[in-house]
């Protein structure tokens, strides 16, 4: 086993632990640190696999942007009412059937997947060239996509409406 | 080694996510759900690309975290907005729209 396959067990052992550990904390601070080391196993994962572009991405905008976005919302919505945030779980039995019947369909599929050890390394030359030929209107609809929901949610998180009367 | 544990982690953070969704009562953590099962897709996403030399998976791959950042950053402003008028994050409670009966 060379060191890039045993990283790559490693990082899955690390993801797969702190994802499922999310479902069982009881704090919701701890929840998205765990989020946060998921994601950042993802992105090793990602760079092990040979698309270095796409696991520096995953830091950028997973770990800088996402997780820092969900901390505030933990910090603004525990402040306005002085209570702990409620975490507790409901519909148990539904989400445990849905979820693990899925698992065992999707293991049942991958059962008779002819695969083999990827091999192929991205460059980011071919990178470059690839989202300024091929894939141009895609990318260009997402920056707009970016710039029209960034603006709508600093709009809609901004306005000030009158408060809720029953 | 299979290669094929990464599509088994792939599907474990999937169905994480799911069980996050269906069974958290708060809506920060059905968001976190969410973020883990488009995780799960793009880490299909960059295996199968993998294997061959066109950088279209990766692509793909990106474009899929630019969508997602989009959905938090506005399912985010929505959880906030709908804090400061109904005074809870629990969804159950939001039931201004149900049939009364």
């Amino acid at each position: 086993m060379s060191i890039g396959q045993a990283g790559l067990y490693f990082f899955m052992i690390v993801g797969g632990i702190s994802a499922t550990a999310i479902l069982f904390t009881r704090n919701i601070f701890r929840a998205v640190l765990m989020l946060l080391a998921t994601l950042l196993s993802t992105a090793a994962i990602y760079i092990l696999l040979g698309a270095e572009f796409v696991g520096i991405t995953q830091i950028l905008v997973y770990a800088g942007g996402v997780v820092i976005l969900l901390i505030f919302g933990i910090m603004l919505t525990s402040r306005l009412s002085n209570k702990p945030l409620n975490i507790s779980s409901h519909n148990l039995a539904g989400g445990l059937i849905g979820s693990l019947s899925l698992l065992a369909l999707l293991i049942f599929c991958y059962q008779d997947l002819n695969t083999v050890y990827p091999s192929g390394i991205i460059t980011y030359p071919a990178i470059g060239i690839s989202l300024l030929t091929d894939f141009a209107a895609p990318f260009e609809f997402s920056a707009i996509l970016l710039l029209i929901s960034l603006a709508g949610a600093a709009i809609i998180a901004a306005t000030n409406f009158r408060r809720h009367e029953p | 080694m299979s290669p094929d544990a990464l599509l088994y982690f792939a599907a474990w953070i999937f169905c994480v996510g799911i069980c996050l969704v269906i069974v958290k009562r708060n809506t920060l953590l059905m968001l976190v759900g969410t973020e883990l099962m488009l995780n799960a897709a793009n880490v299909n996403l960059v295996y199968f690309n993998s294997r061959s030399s066109l950088p279209d998976g990766a692509m793909f791959a990106v474009f899929v975290i630019v969508v997602a950042v989009c959905e938090a950053a506005v399912g985010l402003a929505i959880m906030m907005r709908v804090y400061h008028f109904y005074q809870t994050s629990l969804p159950d409670q939001i039931s201004e729209l149900r049939e009364r009966t």
